[in-house]
């Protein structure tokens, strides 16, 4: 289970644990419960490419399809495989075992952009 | 912030404030203010399965149609043929315009020979009334009673213990597609047998001040078995009983007989609005049809995603979703009428990527109010 104080979050409720320029993305409580019932997930590429605010991989739950939104630049190094047969793990344990995916970071200075716990918290209660 | 405008344009139901205080996580559902869910659209579909789920329906309209002629007024609007509903039941009706399109799908409840009670859809309510009274001759009166009118759904095996433990109101003796009107709290409501999940249940009408009460009585009435539900349930327990819905499967650019609802619709009864039409597209074969289909790969095809067939479009999904009860996803779609087979293969778009699906049986699963007879 991540550090939830360490998490930097997007806008769009990606958060980012990172370790030097290697980063883990999972998405807040708040956005879990939003989405809510995930029944299947769209996992990005390894090796895939992405753009900060790209759109890396899809979660559908029974309301919609969501799209998770990169929340750095960078190449995707792992993925969460538990997710294929227990997509749930992102209701469950979303700063646990239901992390999506690991990125290595090409631009770690974007990281900066990314709001602390606090910050988030405060800017939920704007949408 | 945008959201407080919208909201004050939005109608709400007299149980808006108990959805908010009581964890419903209330959403714009056409318009209406009304929990998309409480505790989760998953759970909710597999206790109303099991057990007991109540929702706030209040946004459906009820239209009565009343006075000398009603009957033969409304046998030459609607589709189906009135003259086999008898008093005190209910009957699954058809309005088409002149060219046999879908206007609306409508419950009508028969109270006698000069008067109807009919349940329609909340987007189709100033539809159905302009439709309805076009036709209507001067001794027949069309009362909207939408707005005075709440109506709480309550649905499941449980729901005849619930409405006599929970609300001390007898269902028990309700045959399915039957209704009475009752008193609860001193106040006259009308309690049918009917439902759009595919389980055994019942829709209680009241008028709005009532609600409330009704509501809380259903909270507390968990020991029984009910639990409140919301609309994202309640969609997905409607598509697994193969139930078409107005501004999905149905809509003004689609008959009868492209929906499958053929069997509501009377060619023996004599002249109704868009016979002639209905009559012409059955005899010949409509070019699409309404269709089940089953997904093959875990994915969820949604509204409007396209359909293909050996490489041809074909149409697109009306309706789609997970389905709680079979652990797989499952949709309805328009294709045309050589497809409309049990087992035709198709693929159906999803996030630029074509997942194989087949035709199957609708309903998905087996409706079990069909098990109840009444007493």
């Amino acid at each position: 289970m991540a550090d939830t104080t360490k998490l930097r979050y997007a806008k769009t409720h990606e958060w980012l644990n990172l370790d030097g320029t290697q980063g883990r993305v999972g998405i807040s409580d708040y956005a879990q419960n939003e989405i809510s019932d995930v029944v299947f997930v769209e996992l990005p590429r390894v090796g895939r490419e992405l753009k900060k605010g790209d759109s890396a991989m899809v979660v559908e739950s029974v309301k919609a399809a969501f799209d998770i939104y990169a929340p750095v630049s960078g190449k995707v190094t792992r993925v969460n495989e538990s997710l294929k047969d227990h997509p749930e793990l992102i209701n469950s344990s979303p700063f646990g075992d239901g992390w999506l995916f690991e990125i290595q970071l090409s631009q770690p200075v974007e990281a900066n952009e990314l709001m602390d716990q606090a910050q988030y918290d405060s800017s939920k209660g704007n949408h | 912030m945008a959201l407080t405008e919208e909201m004050t344009q939005i109608k709400k139901t007299p149980l808006y404030d108990l959805h908010q205080s009581l964890g419903g996580k209330v959403v714009d559902f056409h318009g209406w203010a009304l929990p998309i869910q409480y505790s989760g659209i998953v759970s909710e579909h597999l206790w109303v399965r099991s057990h007991c789920g109540f929702f706030d329906v209040s946004h459906l309209g009820e239209v009565r149609v009343a006075g000398k002629g009603s009957f033969d007024f409304l046998q030459a609007r609607l589709t189906n043929d009135l003259s086999k509903l008898q008093d005190g039941r209910i009957q699954y009706q058809l309005l088409c315009d002149e060219r046999g399109n879908l206007i609306d799908d409508l419950l009508v409840h028969r109270v006698h020979q000069d008067e109807y009670w009919i349940a329609v859809n909340a987007v189709n309510i100033e539809a159905d009334l302009d439709a309805l009274r076009r036709y209507s001759p001067d001794t027949v009166s069309i009362e909207d009673e939408s707005d005075a009118t709440a109506s709480i759904a309550v649905q499941g095996p449980d729901s005849e213990n619930v409405l006599s433990k929970g609300l001390g109101l007898s269902g028990s003796h309700l045959s399915y597609y039957s209704w009475e009107e009752t008193m609860y709290k001193g106040v006259r409501i009308r309690v049918s047998r009917s439902g759009y999940t595919g389980e055994d249940g019942f829709e209680i009408y009241c008028p709005n001040e009532l609600a409330p009460e009704l509501w809380k009585a259903l909270v507390l009435s968990e020991p029984y078995g009910a639990r409140p539900a919301g609309l994202g349930a309640r969609n997905t327990l409607r598509l697994e009983a193969g139930n078409g819905l107005y501004g999905n499967e149905m809509d003004i650019r689609t008959t009868p007989i492209e929906a499958g609802l053929q069997w509501a619709v009377s060619f023996t009864k004599g002249r109704f609005v868009g016979r002639d039409m209905l009559l012409k597209q059955k005899e010949s074969g409509p070019a699409r049809k309404l269709i089940g289909f089953r997904l093959l790969d875990k994915a969820i095809a949604r509204e409007h995603y396209p359909v293909f067939h050996a490489g041809r479009r074909e149409g697109e999904v009306t309706s789609g979703s997970f389905a709680p009860s079979l652990g797989y996803c499952i949709g309805m779609a328009y294709v045309s009428k050589d497809l409309a087979v049990l087992g035709t293969k198709l693929d159906i778009e999803i996030h630029q990527r074509l997942v194989p699906a087949e035709v199957v049986r609708r309903p998905f699963v087996e409706l079990q109010h069909k098990k109840n007879k009444g007493a």
